[in-house]
């Protein structure tokens, strides 16, 4: 299936779409598997809210590209090159570490973006934002406790977060790149522009790290490139997994 | 050796609405109140159960003893007369 875009309008919704559906996945890969029954409950609800987020994204999109697809024609018959979510959601989930620093990354991102897109002149992604922004301001908060618990925890527990901020946080120069969509779609006033929205998430996410005595760390590799479909290794291996099932047996039902 | 690694017990307490009370809906393990708080909130308000949460150690809490239980309960088996059941009561009361 080709990508068809009418408008730099329906990329923007796509990417936010995608990035919410992968980290979805990525969190519900965690289910049964969770250190504890409350955190694995905890996890696959932020799961179940992103994928709420995505599905009212895909819908948009649907309209605004004019295709008319279905939610599962964007998740389950678009190839990994189609994808437009950015690298930091398709990361592996790793240890408890691991997901707890991705969660903060994205979500002070995520929190950040649909405050902002509350004061979007497309009317229906304002109406998303704002029920969004609740589920995001949970999701923020549970990333937070966790960090502050993990950092500002035993040696091992700092240990294993700093090992984790080391290996996500080259992902996230990428969330705040600006390219010719992001051009068009802010000066329509419909999305914000990355770059105020970087400086929120920096200072938020050096007072959390700050607290939980962890620190950003400083690093010259900046990959890119999910935004125009080109994604890390495992990313590839998530797809097959998440698609296979409707691609084995089409329009199956339960 | 074994050693118990969880996390400490707590009870939780959830109000439906607003006028009634906290009804015990059961527990679940924290490492202290703010993430009891949280963990009750993702484990037994998913379903739109409650508006106010409330959770306690359950080692705070005395229980009466199996063994007492002829002495503490069953002198309340015969006194009917403790039922307010010769009043009847106004339609608008529900939550009696």
């Amino acid at each position: 299936m080709t990508l068809v875009v009418a408008d730099a309008a329906a990329v923007y919704t796509l990417r936010v779409a995608d990035d919410c559906l992968v980290l979805s996945h990525r969190l519900a890969q965690w289910s049964s598997l969770a250190p504890t029954l409350e955190d694995d409950i905890a996890l696959t609800n932020i799961a179940l809210d992103l994928l709420g987020q995505a599905r009212a994204m895909y819908a948009r999109t649907a309209e605004l590209d004019g295709t008319g697809r279905s939610e599962d024609d964007y998740v389950f018959l678009r190839d990994e090159r189609e994808f437009v979510n950015c690298l930091l959601v398709e990361q592996e989930n790793g240890d408890f570490a691991m997901t707890i620093v991705r969660q903060l990354l994205c979500s002070t991102f995520h929190l950040a973006q649909w405050q902002a897109l509350e004061r979007s002149t497309d009317e229906q992604v304002a109406a998303i934002a704002a029920k969004a922004v609740k589920e995001s301001t949970y999701h923020r908060d549970h990333a937070t406790d966790w960090t502050m618990r993990l950092g500002d925890g035993t040696d091992e527990s700092h240990q294993r977060m700093e090992t984790a901020l080391a290996t996500l946080c080259p992902y996230t120069t990428e969330l705040f790149e600006t390219d010719d969509v992001n051009r068009d779609v802010v000066a329509r006033r419909i999305a914000p522009d990355p770059a105020i929205l970087g400086l929120e998430w920096e200072a938020y996410i050096d007072k959390v790290l700050s607290a939980a005595t962890l620190q950003r760390p400083e690093g010259t590799w900046t990959p890119t490139g999910g935004r125009r479909g080109l994604h890390t290794e495992p990313f590839g291996y998530m797809v097959a997994e998440m698609q296979h099932l409707h691609r084995s047996h089409p329009g199956q039902t339960w | 050796m074994s050693t118990d690694t969880q996390q400490p017990l707590w009870e939780v307490f959830i109000r439906s609405k607003r006028g009634l009370a906290h009804n015990h809906v059961g527990s679940l393990h924290a490492a202290d109140a703010e993430m009891a708080l949280r963990n009750a909130r993702d484990v037994y308000t998913r379903r739109m159960e409650g508006v106010s949460i409330w959770v306690v150690p359950s080692s705070l809490i005395t229980a009466s003893s199996p063994d007492e239980k002829d002495s503490f309960f069953d002198p309340a088996a015969d006194k009917a007369y403790r039922h307010p059941t010769f009043y009847s009561i106004p339609k608008e009361v529900q939550q009696l």
